[in-house]
């Protein structure tokens, strides 16, 4: 197997809390991403989901190292990220970029649509001067909008639009890895089909590889060849994408497919639901041993002494639970 | 008798530039102790029209042009404020989408809760705060006598929306009207959510008007089904009908949308074009433009909402002729 594009390597971001001002005393940690180790392939779409808190998103910011990480490494195309200058991080930049969630917050409403597009191809000087309108237009037919619209402003288009113009922007320098977070949770259905088909047309084209990040589960799975599952910092479970949504093995994972409505009242009124008790848990006090444990129907008391390492089953799919043979 | 009747219900919004037609002739009814669920995308007007029925609107710019509102006899759009007060907030109660924002961070859970005892029931405040903490309980707040106290960034989203329900449920509605309460929580909160809704439901044998754009929760929620676009209602049924025989080609277009029904790997289908500014709607069917079964007809006329089989009410002309 060629090497893979992005490897994660017991990646750790914890965020230290502080009391008082002048004498500071560290009264607790955030261990929002709590030793994640991932590799993604070239061409490929790794979806990655989990709910509020679970860290998904700090994962996001620290690959792109807009968040340090506390240890382990990003390793981008045999490049260490985290151990780099920055200086190397602004070049990595060119390879590997992101989509953000929100469609109103992420375009800077100041500007028009060509100098957002035109912005990091002039920080990186990738062209010459004259050729930027050009590019800037063809980046708009990329992603299917008018290059006539250059000159509005993000306010005067919808959602989605606005959604094409991040996606644009991210394509701007031809990364070789884009991480898009939440890119369709604030679109309607029929404009996130849009956007998602957008997504599969530019990584079969660029090959690119894509991390889609999201916790609407139908969505990941129709988009993504692989699903990881984070719950509290960890990834619980990974493998091909059909499969750990068919056939979860995680008792989380279980839980979270067993959540998902579907649109057909019979099979909805006849199915048994997974309800779990409780709230997320909070990742400044996490549970002893599996995290999942307290809201586990499976919980035994081995599940509360150790924390469950990522473990790889016959059948190639990756299980964090000791009892997942048994259940 | 239904519990509640809205017919003809026009709600415009009053701008320099134009007129905005958010609510454009909706009529709809909901019988005691039911399940309306009222789905469309952003822009249908399905939360306008809820928000005229409990007197939310803001007017201006809003004003509601034309239309009655009948509950238990009494039309909530033109009875005297008096009236209206003793009905909203005690037998029809309103929960909405973000919890977070939707309390009153500066109040005590504890003041919000009891505040509509207060204002519609005469009991004492000692009462109230044991109502208060017996609806807390009831909607699953372990340890409710002593966080009634706590503020609301205090609590988590779901628990936030768990007290906005019971907030809703103090005073036992007969209609509750919900709007989107669980688009902004998680997955797994939002299946603990439904499932309290279901259950109080059928405690209390209230009706419920349950607004959503997911269809996923409508399937499982709901016993009939309101279809809105660009203002109107385009197919009202059953929610087996709605989703087995479903009779307008945008409610058709839209269970087509759904990634989970297709195949994956291929592309998803779309509906093509964007939904229609509500200030410039032309004549004619406000889904022709981007309906696959538009006829020259479908954009001179505009469809009236009649029924097509027992129970089942479309807005399409082409399918009121059984042409498609």
């Amino acid at each position: 197997m060629s090497e893979p594009i992005l490897e994660l390597k017991n990646l750790q971001t914890h965020f230290p809390l502080h009391r008082g001002l002048v004498f500071k005393r560290h009264t607790g940690t955030v261990k929002a991403v709590d030793g994640v180790s991932l590799a993604a392939q070239r061409g490929e779409v790794l979806g990655l989901v989990g709910e509020s808190g679970c860290g998904k998103s700090t994962l996001a910011r620290t690959i792109l190292q807009l968040v340090p990480a506390t240890t382990g490494s990003v390793v981008l195309e045999g490049r260490n990220l985290t151990a780099a200058s920055a200086a190397e991080v602004r070049t990595s930049r060119r390879a590997l970029q992101m989509v953000f969630q929100d469609p109103y917050g992420s375009l800077n409403p100041r500007l028009t649509v060509f100098a957002t597009l035109a912005e990091p191809m002039l920080v990186h000087k990738i062209c010459p001067r004259d050729e930027v309108t050009g590019r800037v237009a063809e980046l708009m037919k990329m992603v299917g909008l008018a290059p006539r619209f250059m000159q509005k402003y993000p306010h005067e288009f919808s959602g989605g639009q606005r959604q094409r113009i991040a996606v644009a922007r991210a394509l701007a320098l031809q990364p070789r890895i884009i991480i898009a977070d939440e890119p369709v949770s604030a679109l309607d259905v029929s404009v996130q089909a849009q956007i998602l088909n957008l997504f599969a047309e530019l990584v079969r084209r660029m090959n690119l590889s894509l991390i889609f990040i999201a916790h609407d589960l139908s969505v990941v799975k129709h988009i993504s060849d692989r699903i990881a599952v984070m719950y509290l910092g960890k990834i619980v479970e990974l493998g091909r994408a059909a499969e750990v949504i068919e056939r979860p093995r995680h008792p989380y994972t279980r839980a979270l497919v067993s959540a998902i409505p579907t649109p057909d009242p019979d099979a909805e009124r006849a199915r048994q639901r997974i309800v779990l008790a409780g709230d997320p848990p909070s990742p400044l006090n996490p549970p002893a041993g599996c995290a999942f444990h307290p809201r586990c129907a499976f919980a035994t008391e081995k599940c509360r002494a150790a924390v469950p390492p990522l473990e790889r089953l016959a059948d190639g799919r990756e299980v964090a639970c000791v009892r997942v043979q048994e259940i | 008798m239904p519990l509640l009747e809205v017919s003809g219900l026009r709600t415009y919004f009053h701008t320099r530039n134009a007129i905005h037609r958010a609510v454009d002739g909706v009529s709809f009814t909901v019988e005691k102790g039911e399940t309306l669920g009222i789905v469309g995308e952003s822009g249908s007007g399905k939360s306008v029209t809820c928000y005229s029925i409990m007197g939310l609107l803001p007017q201006p710019p809003g004003r509601i042009e034309a239309g009655s509102a009948i509950f238990d006899g009494i039309d909530l759009l033109r009875c005297p404020p008096k009236v209206a007060r003793s009905v909203r907030g005690k037998r029809i109660a309103m929960i909405f989408q973000d919890p977070m924002t939707s309390l009153n961070p500066y109040l005590r859970i504890s003041e919000q809760l009891i505040e509509p005892l207060i204002i519609h029931e005469k009991i004492s405040r000692s009462s109230a705060v044991r109502r208060g903490v017996e609806m807390l309980e009831a909607v699953g707040m372990n340890d409710a006598a002593r966080r009634i106290d706590r503020y609301p960034h205090e609590f988590s989203g779901g628990m936030c929306q768990r007290v906005m329900i019971a907030m809703a449920l103090i005073t036992r509605p007969e209609l509750l009207i919900a709007d989107e309460p669980t688009t902004a929580l998680d997955v797994t909160v939002q299946a603990q959510i439904l499932e309290l809704i279901r259950r109080l439901q059928r405690e209390l044998g209230m009706a419920v008007i349950f607004i959503t754009h997911d269809l996923g929760v409508v399937a499982g929620l709901c016993d009939r089904v309101l279809v809105m676009y660009a203002g109107r209602a385009v197919e009202t049924a059953g929610v087996r009908a709605i989703f087995y025989q479903p009779r307008h080609p945008y409610t058709r277009a839209l269970q087509r949308s759904i990634p989970s029904t297709q195949p994956k790997g291929a592309a998803l289908f779309t509906i093509p074009g964007l939904p229609p500014d509500l200030s410039t709607l032309a004549a004619g069917c406000a889904f022709a433009p981007r309906c696959e079964s538009a006829t020259g007809l479908c954009l001179g006329q505009d469809p009236p909402l009649v029924e097509v089989a027992p129970g089942h009410a479309s807005a399409c002309l082409r399918v009121q002729a059984g042409e498609i």
